[in-house]
């Protein structure tokens, strides 16, 4: 499968990250390169195997419903750019 | 009864499907060990996972799935013995990690089905497509500074159950009557506590609108809905406006839409371009959900009885009417308040005075049952009395009025007030001959063939009597001396 410079750039704001035009092209070629080595995959024939969800046989793991946790806005908070009364504070969003 | 809506080119059919968020009733997250509870000082009950911190995995909360299998369960959904955890994702404010974990091609419970009471006492079937398991997001404050937002990430996290509905609604009505059974439903098995102010549960209303018997028509979403009365309101507005634009030549847009309450009506969201691409893949932080079936038949042993089979047996046992046996059942504590009134006494009687005399001054008073100024018991107490014959009907109502006030015994205020009710015969006919004797004009139109003035009569002695006689002794007494 090969990404053209549109897909790219959709992709490119769909994860919030700025491409410069220029570079389109050619993150383009890479990406198309990648995603055909993991096509790759698509030549074994998995007819019947069940899909595998981790290597270890391993099963979900399940906490009890106890509060052990929070309680400290003052660490949650501390790394954010900005803050008021205890919330994060962020450039307006509006809906 | 006809849902049809009329519009310029004819009749029009309105097609409701809705998405109810529930947030799950449990102390911790559904991935982290933070507290859910309501209202708590910003960002004070948030772990660095609901905060999106880089490297902190989910762990998930084994009380949260037993909710939601219950709920799948009390809505004779399937609850499925794997389902697997999706990453929904997009950006916004309050979403730190970028994406919500969420439930996708594999939700926890498929199918359902929830029973409509409606007002003629008629019952209609919806159908549940699904519910799953998914984070619920923080809390943005637009209102607080002029060009800043503030996050509060208490809600990051918290376990919220999305139930969709089918597109099987044809009406506000039943999209109320829907959103109440549920609330109901989730209230009965402790799942949700139903609060729409506080935002425990939300709905999300598509709504289309069609000829009869024409293919569905595109559909709108208005998002965020938080009461009943919204609902119904946001529904009657949108199939309107539709029915406008297309009759005026128009074509609906599939988009997302805002209710305005102020106004009651809904505008489009702002929605930005790629909004709705949320590229879901299986989160790879979390193994898929597998249920021991053990647990799942556990679970569905231990449920309550809930409201269409307590309403199905208030029907059965205690003759009521299906509308009045689904107004008692439709809260718990309801149910428990008519369940003491009636033991041991006539049901429809006691449905009776649950339903008009307490309902109204619960009203009045904004209380609620759990808080009723007159206890079941002393309600009890009061039946007691109408049904011994020691008060009539009519000053019942005035006793239970004191009853509300002073919160004493029925008992105590008819011997306080003098009001038992008068069946002494002697005493009666002595009214009778009092009122007569000062009517003579009246008695003789009635004896030349004026029936319709028995009821002055009536209405005559029992003011005489204080209203205290009882009325059928003093319509039997009345009618032979009339008669002469």
């Amino acid at each position: 499968m090969s990404l053209d410079k549109d897909t790219v750039r959709k992709v490119a704001t769909l994860a919030r990250i700025k491409v410069p035009d220029a570079d389109l092209d050619n993150m383009a070629k890479e990406l198309s390169g990648v995603l055909g080595w993991i096509e790759q995959l698509n030549e074994v024939d998995v007819t019947g195997v069940e899909p595998m969800t981790s290597v270890a046989k391993m099963k979900l793991t399940m906490r009890a419903d106890d509060v052990t946790d929070g309680g400290d806005a003052e660490t949650v908070t501390q790394n954010a750019p900005e803050g008021a009364h205890g919330f994060f504070v962020v450039p307006k969003v509006v809906e | 009864m006809s849902n049809l809506i009329k519009g310029e080119t004819g009749e029009w059919e309105v097609v409701i499907g809705l998405e109810i968020h529930a947030q799950v009733v449990s102390n911790a997250k559904l991935f982290s060990g933070a507290a859910t509870a309501f209202g708590a000082e910003p960002n004070t009950q948030v772990s660095f996972v609901d905060a999106g911190f880089p490297g902190m995995l989910p762990v998930i909360n084994r009380f949260c799935v037993e909710q939601a299998i219950k709920t799948g369960l009390g809505i004779e959904g399937k609850v499925n013995e794997t389902s697997v955890f999706d990453r929904k994702n997009y950006f916004y404010a309050d979403l730190p990690q970028g994406y919500q974990i969420s439930q996708y091609q594999q939700p926890i419970v498929s199918g359902g089905t929830v029973q409509l009471d409606m007002k003629d006492g008629s019952t209609r079937k919806i159908g549940v497509t699904r519910l799953h398991l998914e984070q619920d997001a923080g809390k943005s404050l637009h209102d607080q500074h002029p060009s800043q937002s503030y996050i509060d990430l208490n809600r990051s996290g918290v376990a919220l159950m999305e139930i969709v509905s089918e597109p099987e609604m044809r009406s506000a009505e039943e999209a109320g009557a829907y959103i109440k059974k549920l609330r109901s439903i989730l209230r009965y098995l402790g799942t949700c506590d139903g609060n729409m102010e506080e935002g425990s549960l939300r709905c999300d209303c598509n709504v289309s609108v069609r000829k009869p018997g024409a293919a569905f028509g595109t559909r709108t979403e208005t998002k965020n809905v938080n009461s009943v009365r919204y609902v119904m309101q946001a529904i009657e507005y949108e199939a309107r406006r539709q029915i406008e634009v297309i009759e005026g030549g128009g074509e609906i847009k599939q988009e997302t839409r805002l209710f305005d309450p102020n106004k009651g009506t809904t505008r489009p969201m702002r929605s930005k371009e790629h909004a709705h691409d949320y590229r879901y893949f299986p989160d790879p932080d979390l193994l898929p959900l597998e249920l021991d079936p053990k647990w799942i038949a556990d679970l569905k042993n231990g449920l309550p009885e809930l409201p269409d089979a307590r309403k199905a047996r208030y029907v059965a046992d205690y003759k009521l009417t299906p509308y009045d046996a689904g107004v008692l059942v439709a809260e718990q504590e309801t149910a428990q308040f008519y369940e003491t009134v009636a033991k041991g006494r006539d049901p429809k009687l006691a449905a009776n005075w649950v339903t008009t005399e307490l309902f109204g001054a619960l009203n009045r008073t904004g209380k609620a049952i759990q808080d009723s100024p007159v206890t079941a018991r002393a309600l009890g107490g009061l039946i007691d009395l109408i049904s011994d014959g020691t008060i009539s009907g009519r000053i019942a109502k005035e006793v239970f009025e004191a009853m509300v006030e002073t919160g004493k015994e029925a008992a105590a205020i008819v011997e306080e007030k003098g009001l038992r009710q008068v069946s002494d015969t002697g005493a009666i006919e002595k009214a009778i001959d009092e009122v007569m004797a000062k009517n003579q004009d009246k008695v003789a139109e009635y004896r030349a063939g004026k029936d319709k003035l028995l009821g002055f009569f009536v209405g005559q002695t029992m003011k005489a009597t204080g209203g205290k006689a009882n009325p059928a002794m003093l319509n039997d007494l009345l009618k032979k001396k009339l008669a002469g």
